[in-house]
């Protein structure tokens, strides 16, 4: 890749020397080839390059469309009706439109995430120069960007070396995309394998963003001892002026710090966070608080308790700047992604901007200099904090038990509600002043307010739910530890062979957005289960955050109980939604570190090597996002397993294998070229679980693999047959599946799976050096 | 009785192809009778008990006492079963159920061929409309039941919106008309 060429022309340049006239120089891309490891065959894929790779593991996980309507209406075509077997205007299958509409979703997933970075990129190099140097973890890190030197075969060392492999994302972001326009691609298998490769695509630009912002930010560096910060409603001391910045991108954040570091005003005012910005802020500087995830935003906006609002992008409530209005909270948006129809002011002085703002003269303003947006926000906030008086619209009880008695139980609030709170039967109550029912659907609220939106009397069912949970709520503080970036090396040493050889059960990743079918509390007690039985947890995005939400008996959350190192019974908090590929680099640097194998370019035997060997199971139990669906196409390409809650199985589209089917689950033994049969492992691609119960049973199920050594492999059938046992009552009936040779059987279980084999005509089976690729055939048997 | 053929999460539109509401539960149980393989797919909801009323859970082990239909509990449902004595039930995923019978090659729990006609109630309102969906795409020669209490459009067919007690009552008549002329018994 020689893209990024330097060109100079000089008409004329007068030196002591003499004068030089004309004088045109083309520098193109100077090659460092200081890294000797060979490159393997595909550095920089095309769309197509990784095809066959693809259409691997989609022969094994074939895909199950769940269309949400029998229609396409993406084209003046249409609408087309595509149920039964007909065809849309262009030809196109329902098959292929729903795999379209994954693809879409994981453009816009991609997409963010590389503009994420590309703002970055840009704004870092502008402020701190283009040789700034990467470094993730000091000595403890060698490999700094692992998945980007899977995928592009780069090494990048300094912030400028990483635009490469940006460009080579944003091409294929746009490729890919241009693949679903009409009359484009027609297959639902190439639109699949399009969607895994701009989710790997996706895997570069987030690990970019947090590269860079990890070196240049000083944010903590694969420090597992990386602070623990407050979380929680009630964590801000909103007697202070306070500021709630919710978003992704770190940079005004970071300008609100930097001015109240340099004007002495830290500890004077309060700023706290909602969703991932909050996670990076912390990062920044631990003094900063987090209030909850994504599904906070609401309940903090209307309880008044922030004065100032600073919004940059993604997962940012539409209507911020309206409900921030209710309520008197001057807004500040700061992304050229996210204007929200403000006044572009960046030119105007930050005087007249605090003036503007805190005589309420505008809403709000949009500011795309960082920096000037973090001295309007910290000088605004502490004139607007004394006026506002933490002025609330949250309803009082003599408002919400009027309401309840003026409600015509019309059911319209509960239709609307996506997890079917019993919103009706809490106005029953309500009547007569009782707010229990809606304090317990304040748990279970995912704060989208769609209830209120469709209720024809108007009236502010969401803020009733926050009223009701009001004391509970502000009495919330939790501890969680900061993110805490990449796996360092040296960890990778210790866990990589009990990993591969299964002897540590499993690496569970949960991650992803806030949309829980049942509140908070599950995803703390999964983290809780996998923990105690000496899984490596990783997490980051809101589920991190969701997970320090619950205390034991002694007031602890699940972060002061584990430790944050990658080892066995570890709880890692990586960070935010750009923080993912650590988890995905983990995998790669177990293959490279504890494996040797060459990762330069050289992706589908890698990808080979982590789907066969790392027990490794992605969670999304609350994902809601496209960012979400690109997340999880990074890790399907991977040969990852990604579970999503009840809710993620509107992502219309599941990879499922079949137990049933035998001809599925036949790998090469590289030893002798022989195909061998290694059962269901792991037996799904992506799924859904319906309940908390059946996600832990199967999290256990799927970090099985066909590597794994006997006692590996009756660690993990221990853990599964226990936990399903537990959470279903019964022994599960597809043991015989995962039992290779009598090694395999937990020995507390022997006599009743002796009994189980027997029943299914069990016969032993070898365990292979497995690989689907042909050409990793060492020997010919 | 409260009959509204709409979805009852209200933007749930399934698109020109919906399902045929069952207005009288004596046709719910016409069909079951008719059905020469079908199969009962219960999820996690069942064990929950909804307001002014027992558990469906309840209600599914009545059905499957006076007909002979083999019952996939999908999730934990099936500890749920197990607990109440019931242990002629398959634990399965729904989404593995629902992949399964998409599949017109499948032959079934027990190897004896496709079904003809697959119950479905307790899950959750969402996921059971997109499996149905699935199942309404792909499957060649698949009907579906929905028989929660709400209209589930992309079903074959399905129960209107109904209230807990018109819901009680229809499956009080589904059972006594089914049980009145037993297909066949296995208990």
């Amino acid at each position: 890749m020689t893209k990024k060429t330097t060109h100079m022309k000089i008409e004329e340049l007068k030196t002591d020397i003499g004068i030089i006239k004309n004088l045109e120089i083309s520098i193109g891309k100077i090659v460092d080839d200081s890294w000797v490891e060979p490159e393997g065959r595909t550095p920089f894929p095309s769309t197509v390059d990784l095809r066959e790779w693809d259409f691997k593991l989609l022969q094994r996980y074939k895909p199950f469309y769940l269309p949400f309507c029998d229609v396409c209406c993406l084209c003046t075509f249409g609408k087309c009706d595509l149920s039964g077997d007909k065809k849309g205007a262009c030809g196109l299958n329902m098959a292929a439109q729903q795999s379209r509409i994954v693809l879409l979703a994981c453009c816009i997933g991609a997409a963010t995430h590389t503009a994420h970075a590309r703002h970055l990129v840009d704004h870092l190099i502008e402020k701190y120069g283009r040789n700034i140097p990467l470094d993730q973890g000091g000595l403890t890190i060698d490999i700094d960007a692992p998945v980007t030197c899977l995928v592009c075969g780069i090494k990048p060392k300094t912030l400028k070396d990483v635009e490469e492999a940006l460009d080579w994302a944003e091409e294929q972001v746009t490729h890919c995309l241009s693949a679903t326009h009409t009359g484009q691609e027609g297959g639902n298998l190439d639109f699949e394998s399009k969607a895994f490769h701009v989710g790997m695509a996706d895997q570069v630009g987030m690990e970019i963003a947090d590269l860079i912002q990890i070196s240049v930010l000083d944010f903590p560096k694969a420090d597992p001892e990386a602070p623990l910060v407050e979380l929680g409603f009630g964590v801000a001391d909103v007697k202070k002026p306070t500021i709630l910045v919710i978003g992704h991108n770190v940079p005004s954040s970071v300008g609100i710090i930097d001015y109240m570091t340099k004007n002495k005003l830290i500890g004077k005012v309060e700023v706290v966070g909602i969703c991932c910005t909050a996670h990076d802020l912390t990062r920044y500087n631990p003094s900063a608080k987090v209030i909850g995830p994504i599904s906070w935003q609401l309940k903090y906006i209307r309880s008044g308790l922030a004065d100032l609002i600073v919004v940059d992008e993604q997962c940012i409530r539409a209507d911020t700047l309206e409900e921030a209005q209710k309520v008197k909270t001057p807004v500040i948006a700061s992304s050229p992604k996210n204007c929200l129809n403000l006044k572009n002011r960046t030119n105007d002085s930050a005087k007249e901007l605090v003036a503007d703002l805190v005589a309420g003269k505008v809403p709000g303003v949009l500011i795309l200099d960082p920096d000037k947006a973090g001295e309007v926000a910290v000088e605004a906030v502490m004139a607007v904090a004394p006026r506002r008086n933490k002025f609330s619209i949250i309803a009082d009880i003599e408002e919400i038990t009027a309401a309840g008695q003026a409600c015509t139980g019309c059911n319209e609030c509960i239709r609307a509600c996506p997890n079917n709170q019993p919103i009706p039967e809490a106005m029953k109550v309500a009547a007569e002043g009782n707010l229990k029912l809606f304090a317990e659907i304040f748990d279970n609220c995912v704060g989208c307010a769609r209830c209120e939106s469709a209720c024809p009397k108007d009236f502010p069912l969401h803020s009733f739910m926050v009223k009701a949970g009001e004391d509970k709520s502000l009495s919330e503080k939790f501890l969680m530890r900061s993110g805490r970036g990449a796996i360092q090396d040296v960890e990778i040493r210790n866990v990589g062979g009990p990993i591969v050889l299964g002897e540590i059960p499993g690496v569970v990743a949960i991650v992803g957005c806030a949309n829980y079918p049942d509140g908070n509390k599950a995803v703390a007690e999964i983290v809780e289960e996998f923990a105690k039985r000496r899984f490596i947890v990783v997490l980051s995005g809101c589920a991190a955050m969701s997970a320090a939400m619950v205390k034991d008996e002694e007031g602890k959350t699940i972060y002061e109980k584990y430790p944050g190192g990658f080892e066995a019974g570890g709880v890692l908090n990586v960070g935010s939604c750009v923080s993912n590929p650590h988890i995905a680099g983990a995998a790669i640097k177990i293959a490279s570190i504890f494996a040797k194998r060459n990762l330069r370019g050289n992706y589908e035997e890698i990808a080979d090597y982590i789907h066969n060997r790392v027990g490794a199971v992605g969670l999304a139990w609350g994902a809601m996002s496209q960012k979400a669906a690109s997340i999880a196409a990074g890790f399907w390409r991977l040969g990852v397993p990604v579970i999503v809650g009840p809710h993620g199985s509107k992502y219309r589209r599941m990879l499922l294998g079949r137990a049933d089917q035998k001809e599925d689950w036949y790998v090469y033994d590289a030893r002798t070229g022989d195909k061998v049969y290694t059962g269901p492992t792991p037996e799904h691609l992506f799924t859904t679980a319906e309940s908390k119960e059946e996600a832990i049973v199967l999290i256990a199920k799927l970090c099985m693999r066909p590597n794994d050594t006997t006692r590996g492999r009756s660690m993990k059938l221990t853990h599964y047959i226990d936990l399903h046992k537990r959470y279903y009552g019964v022994m599960p009936d597809d043991i015989h599946l995962f039992i290779r040779n009598k090694m395999d059987i937990p020995i507390t279980m022997k006599p009743e799976i002796f009994k189980i084999l027997d029943e299914n005509d069990w016969k032993e089976m070898r365990i292979p050096d497995p690989t689907l690729l042909e050409r990793m055939v060492r020997k010919r048997g | 009785m409260s009959v509204k053929a709409e979805p009852w999460q209200t933007a749930e539109i399934a698109g020109p192809k919906k399902a045929l509401v069952i207005m009288k539960p004596e046709v719910a149980a016409a069909m079951m009778k008719r059905a020469k393989r079908p199969i009962l797919v219960v999820g996690n909801l069942a064990t929950k008990a909804d307001s002014d009323t027992g558990k469906m859970i309840d209600y599914t082990i009545r059905l499957s006492k006076v007909i002979d239909i083999p019952v996939v509990a999908t999730a934990h449902t099936v500890r749920e079963f197990v607990k109440q004595g019931f242990r002629q039930v398959t634990q399965m995923s729904a989404m593995d159920i629902g992949n399964r019978l998409k599949d017109p090659t499948w032959n079934g729990l027990d190897g004896k061929g496709p079904y003809d006609v697959a119950l479905f109630m307790g899950l959750p309102y969402y996921t059971e409309f997109v499996i149905l969906s699935g199942l309404k795409h792909f499957s060649k020669n698949l009907k579906t039941i929905s028989l929660d209490r709400y209209y589930n459009p992309h079903a074959t067919w399905s129960f209107p919106n109904l209230k807990v007690e018109d819901w009680n009552q229809s499956f009080e008549i589904i059972i006594n008309n089914i049980g009145g002329n037993k297909r066949n018994v296995n208990f």
